[in-house]
């Protein structure tokens, strides 16, 4: 036997040896960043949407939004906001000449799988950005490994604070708000309708974002003077919120805050409604129900259940400024239906980081954040926009809505309250703390 | 053992050491050829030959081995964040604490055998994927999952400190991209030779008898729970060292991994590939893992690019067939072949394998008698 594992152990080295020295072949080219297209005549990016699970229906409608841009940036189609952005160095030729591609994955809203999706299409499908995203939880996960492998990540719908607060990262932009800024948008008008004598009770859902957004409307609110009852965490994968909302009818609450998105928030807030919550009275007023981050998809889904509630939105389609009635527009003819607020932030960032790289004169990724850092631009439906060097978030009007009570067509869902100028949720980048890290990695 | 067996043993850890080190070569025309899906390759290939030491050999069918997977994930990120990112530490810590924890579930679930087993060591899977969403946040962190963070102490490391998020190491050496793959192939290759000389031990024989009739086993004078705690503490550890490694090769641990569905997903491997095979559950890893990364990425785009040889209406045409059973519908794809398997091949992939070794003999004796093709297939079970 000894004799036997002795050759056993040569032949193994000697093969071993072989294969070992095989991919050093490769790695022998230098290069100066991964993926450097060189004189390639296309370019690829990656799309990572969640296709199945509790967000998918953001993800496909992401994923129109995605297909849309590369048209746009090809210049097929109408151009939509290539139209009205500004400044603009895009030429509708592709991004400096090269024709773009677009690669796809789902992350199924699990972080293992966003990251393996991810790496898949940085290391074999060679893609100069990765983008998209429905949950902060993925995209602080992703974001992390992008900054890892030096392929700039443009986030999707995230709406946590540690996205651009906490977890932070040099490759990592975001155009969507957060939920601080939610609160500073929503407070006001809630101060208005609902008086400074409220008692909150919070449903969250559980996972960074819920926990943020939690934080921060509590905050809010307690410098209105309304005080927090309790806050309960529901898990992300629930679909029966019975059990949760039983105890808010005898806690003294009169207003009951849904720290959720997507599927979870239109069950939570059906069942909330099936309960009869709103036709209650307590503390000698009505009960309320306030949804902070709302989107048309989800109004679809909850039906006349969001009749008159409170929300707040990155965009939305019924916006009258010129960039958005152009994407509206181009979307409309394309898919037979207005665009979601998920969409529109998908499509702003893949412009903008079309635009970035025609304007830093490459793909180098250092140059193209360098190039989008202080960003500031105008023309892409939320008004004059920033994006801030010190945290790479996106500072712009914020929408307060409310769920329309006579909806003229099955999309007129959201009815916009107020447009909260960019001033009044502006903050100090210090408060979250984190780091972006290095330039070069 | 005899020579000859022993012989057939080298050609075969010989053949492995090659096949698994060549890997990026040869996986290269199907697309797969990339270091997080070959790091994947390994991986569970590591976990799948784990679980047949206990479902192969025993016949025990557990259902929660996802559990030692997650605390093996969950042990490694502790210790890149609180010890050093040197990945060494993290594997130890990773799977002797799913060894722990194994013996702790194996002592209670092994109380019972058959369904019943199945069922405890299902329940208790799901208790500790609950609690890592739930009571265990802390340690845990929930839905997010643990992911290193700039403030951790990393007592071992204190001199190493530059800007940004540091990367695990062995040596000097990062443990993404392929030097990540040769070092879980390295491991991957002691697993095997590990299970090797279970499977071909007298402690593997004796598993290999609890599974035929463990009544007349302990009839002879044998107490069998012993023998099965330590076949079900060895295939936990082993899910713990891929655990371990998962999180070496990309440091975050989520609690999807305890899910039942990955407990249901590493049975699955086991069975395509060929139960009780040293090798099948190797294949059907690979298989896995190789629908779910490249499978589930075709899109329409991608299909009309690979029919675009055939006229415009039979392009489209083709493309409406194929569509659903790829991307988002590769579950539907992998559901359909692993009926195809079980109905036709119950040996999984490893008996087709000895079907088409023994047709081939067949015909290359054509001229021979009929039966001496009959040697042959009596030997298709050994892997």
């Amino acid at each position: 036997m000894s004799d036997i594992s002795r050759r056993g152990v040569l032949k193994a080295g000697a093969i071993a040896g072989a294969a070992i020295a095989t991919p050093t072949i490769f790695a022998s080219q230098a290069q100066a960043f991964r993926n450097d297209p060189g004189s390639a005549k296309s370019i690829k990016l990656g799309f990572n949407v969640p296709q199945t699970g509790p967000y998918s229906e953001e993800g496909a409608d992401e994923l129109r939004a995605y297909k849309l841009a590369v048209k746009h940036i090809n210049g097929e189609g109408d151009g939509g906001m290539m139209n009205t952005m500004k400044p603009l160095s895009l030429k509708g030729n592709g991004i400096l000449g090269k024709k773009v591609e677009y690669v796809t994955g789902d992350t199924q809203t699990k972080s293992d799988a966003a990251r393996a999706s991810a790496k898949r299409m940085i290391e074999k499908d060679g893609v100069l950005m990765i983008t998209g995203g429905s949950s902060s939880g993925v995209a602080v996960a992703v974001q992390g490994l992008c900054q890892e492998m030096g392929t700039i990540f443009m986030a999707g719908l995230t709406h946590s604070n540690d996205t651009t607060g906490k977890d932070k990262k040099r490759y990592g932009f975001r155009h969507f708000f957060n939920a601080y800024m939610s609160g500073a948008a929503l407070a006001p008008v809630l101060e208005k309708e609902y008086g400074k004598d409220r008692r909150a009770y919070h449903l969250t859902a559980d996972y960074t974002w819920g926990w943020t957004q939690e934080e921060s409307i509590k905050n809010a609110t307690e410098a209105l003077g309304w005080q927090t009852v309790n806050t309960v965490r529901t898990p992300l994968k629930a679909s029966d919120f019975s059990s949760y909302i039983t105890p808010v009818l005898n806690s003294g609450a009169d207003v009951l805050i849904l720290n959720h998105y997507g599927k979870n928030m239109v069950d939570s807030l059906t069942q909330a409604v099936q309960f009869g919550l709103r036709d209650k009275q307590v503390n000698g007023k009505n009960f309320e129900i306030v949804v902070p981050l709302f989107s048309r998809l989800m109004a679809q889904g909850a039906g006349k259940n969001i009749q008159g509630i409170l929300g707040s939105t990155n965009w939305n389609w019924a916006l009258q400024d010129a960039g958005s009635q152009a994407f509206v527009k181009s979307f409309g003819a394309e898919y037979g239906f207005p665009p979601s607020m998920a969409a529109h932030t998908c499509y702003v960032q893949t412009l903008l980081y079309a635009d970035a790289c025609e304007r830093s004169g490459g793909f180098n990724p250092v140059g193209v954040i360098k190039a989008l850092e202080g960003h500031e631009f105008d023309g892409m439906g939320n008004g004059k926009t920033l994006y801030r060097a010190e945290d790479h978030q996106c500072f712009k009007d914020v929408l307060v809505v409310r769920g329309n009570d006579n909806p003229t067509s099955q999309f007129d869902l959201l009815k916009v309250v107020q447009e909260v100028p960019r001033a009044q949720v502006e903050y100090d980048p210090k408060i979250f703390g984190g780091e972006l890290g290095p330039y070069e990695v | 053992m005899s020579i000859q067996s022993a012989r057939k043993d080298l050609i075969l850890m010989v053949v492995f050491i090659a096949a698994v080190l060549t890997m990026p070569i040869w996986l290269a025309p199907v697309g797969a050829s990339y270091p997080d899906l070959l790091q994947k390759f390994a991986i569970f290939g590591i976990f799948a030959i784990g679980f047949n030491i206990l479902f192969g050999l025993t016949g025990y069918l557990s259902f929660g081995h996802a559990a030692f997977l997650g605390v093996g994930s969950y042990a490694a990120v502790w210790s890149f964040k609180l010890l050093t990112m040197n990945v060494i530490p993290a594997i130890i810590f990773g799977t002797v604490l799913a060894g722990i924890f194994a013996v702790l579930i194996g002592f209670v679930s092994l109380r019972r055998s058959g369904i019943y087993f199945s069922i405890l060591t299902l329940a208790f899977a799901q208790m500790s994927y609950n609690m890592a969403y739930s009571v265990l946040t802390p340690v845990t962190n929930g839905e997010t999952g643990l992911q290193l963070e700039q403030s951790d102490p990393r007592i071992f490391d204190a001199a190493a400190t530059g800007s940004g998020l540091p990367s695990t190491e062995l040596f000097g050496m990062k443990m993404s991209g392929y030097p990540g793959f040769y070092f879980c192939a390295v491991l991957l290759i002691l697993a095997f030779f590990v299970s090797l000389r279970i499977f071909r031990s007298p402690f593997g024989m004796k598993l290999a008898a609890i599974k035929s009739n463990q009544v007349r086993m302990s009839y002879t004078g044998f107490n069998t729970r012993p023998y099965l705690l330590v076949a079900f503490v060895i295939s936990g550890m082993y899910a713990g060292l891929a655990g371990s490694l998962l999180a070496a090769t990309d440091p975050l641990a989520g609690a999807e991994r305890m899910q039942w569905t990955a407990s249901g997903e590493v049975v699955l491997m086991t069975i395509l590939g060929g139960l009780g095979t040293l090798i099948g559950p190797l294949l059907g890893a690979g298989l896995i893992k190789y629908f779910e990364n490249i499978f589930s990425a075709y899109n329409e785009q991608v299909l009309h690019e690979i029919f675009s040889f055939l006229p415009q209406f039979m392009e489209n045409f083709m493309v409406f067939i194929v569509n659903p059973f790829v991307g988002e519908g590769w579950h539907l794809t992998l559901g359909a072949l692993f009926m195809i398997i079980v109905i036709f091949l119950p040996g999984g992939i490893m008996e087709g394998f000895a079907k088409i070794a023994a047709w081939f003999k067949k015909r290359g004796n054509k001229s021979d008698d009929d039966d001496a093709a009959a040697p042959a297939k009596a030997q298709t079970s050994e892997g």
